[in-house]
């Protein structure tokens, strides 16, 4: 069932990637390129996001468990660290550097050419040294 | 561009459908750099096949809706380096945070969580200045 349920997300979040334009990194760029030619249409889909989320979130308060029995993630109520700041800012240069964030990385894979694939496997290798990375930083962490 | 927009919010909702479907079927946060990075650092090794299975779909989902697009298309910098230093920087920088567009944009913000929302503020924060060095200043990208 839970093989299900992430086999319908992840097709949902692929195409709506794909169908919202958030796997041209132009599109992203330009969102980030407010002295250029801004783009405003990551706006409407983060917008758009949210609607269903925020009606995600308020189910959760009326069920006591996911439909597969786990119990829902709790909120993580401690407050902005210098690991969630320094994490953000380098994720954002790289995001507006290449136009590309995790998801859209993935879902423009099939068609994106070498560049994409070569972005994506620096991304693994990143993620695979961020832990060892972030520990360095932050020893008290 | 007003096409772009309602495009932009239509794909916004399926995207918020899935973080809806991953919320309430399997009681987890759509959040894409988790999943891949739990697999590529091994602290997600025990629902490997779930985060399998979501970033396949992920991934597939393009090519099913392709046929009915003309002119899809990515505009990727072709400079290798910079796309290199993109990825070990998103790679990173999303680890570090703990989240990126989908877990702290979409899925955080819906919430209110505050550190969802202060990443989110960092990172387009930090990405439009990247923009305005890299693209005005040193136009490299």
């Amino acid at each position: 069932m839970y093989l299900l349920t992430a086999l319908i997300s992840g097709a949902l979040f692929g195409a709506g990637l794909f169908i919202s334009g958030m796997t041209d990194t132009s599109k992203v760029q330009g969102w980030l390129d407010v002295f250029g030619a801004w783009d405003p249409t990551l706006a409407f889909v983060m917008g758009g996001a949210m609607i269903p989320m925020i009606i995600a979130w308020i189910i959760t308060g009326r069920m006591t468990s996911a439909l597969n029995g786990a119990q829902f993630p709790p909120k993580n109520t401690s407050r902005a660290d210098p690991k969630l700041i320094t994490g953000s800012v380098l994720f954002g240069a790289g995001w507006a550097l290449a136009g590309l964030c995790p998801g859209p990385s993935i879902a423009s894979l099939s068609y994106g050419g070498p560049m994409h694939w070569t972005f994506v496997a620096a991304m693994l290798v990143g993620m695979l040294f961020a832990p060892m990375v972030t520990s360095r930083l932050f020893k008290n962490a | 561009m007003e096409q772009d927009w309602i495009m932009g919010l239509l794909g916004g909702l399926i995207i918020g459908l899935a973080g809806a479907v991953y919320l309430l079927g399997n009681g987890r946060i759509m959040g894409a750099s988790g999943i891949i990075g739990g697999l590529v650092d091994g602290s997600g090794r025990n629902s490997w096949l779930e985060r399998v299975v979501f970033i396949a779909a992920v991934f597939a989902a393009p090519i099913v809706l392709m046929p009915l697009y003309t002119g899809v298309d990515t505009h990727i910098t072709q400079n290798i380096w910079v796309v290199v230093i993109a990825g070990l920087l998103v790679g990173v920088g999303t680890r570090m945070a703990n989240g990126c567009t989908s877990g702290h944009g979409v899925c955080g913000m819906s919430r209110l969580s505050f550190r969802g929302i202060m990443s989110t503020v960092f990172y387009i924060l930090a990405g439009g200045i990247t923009m305005v060095f890299f693209r005005h200043i040193l136009e490299v990208i």
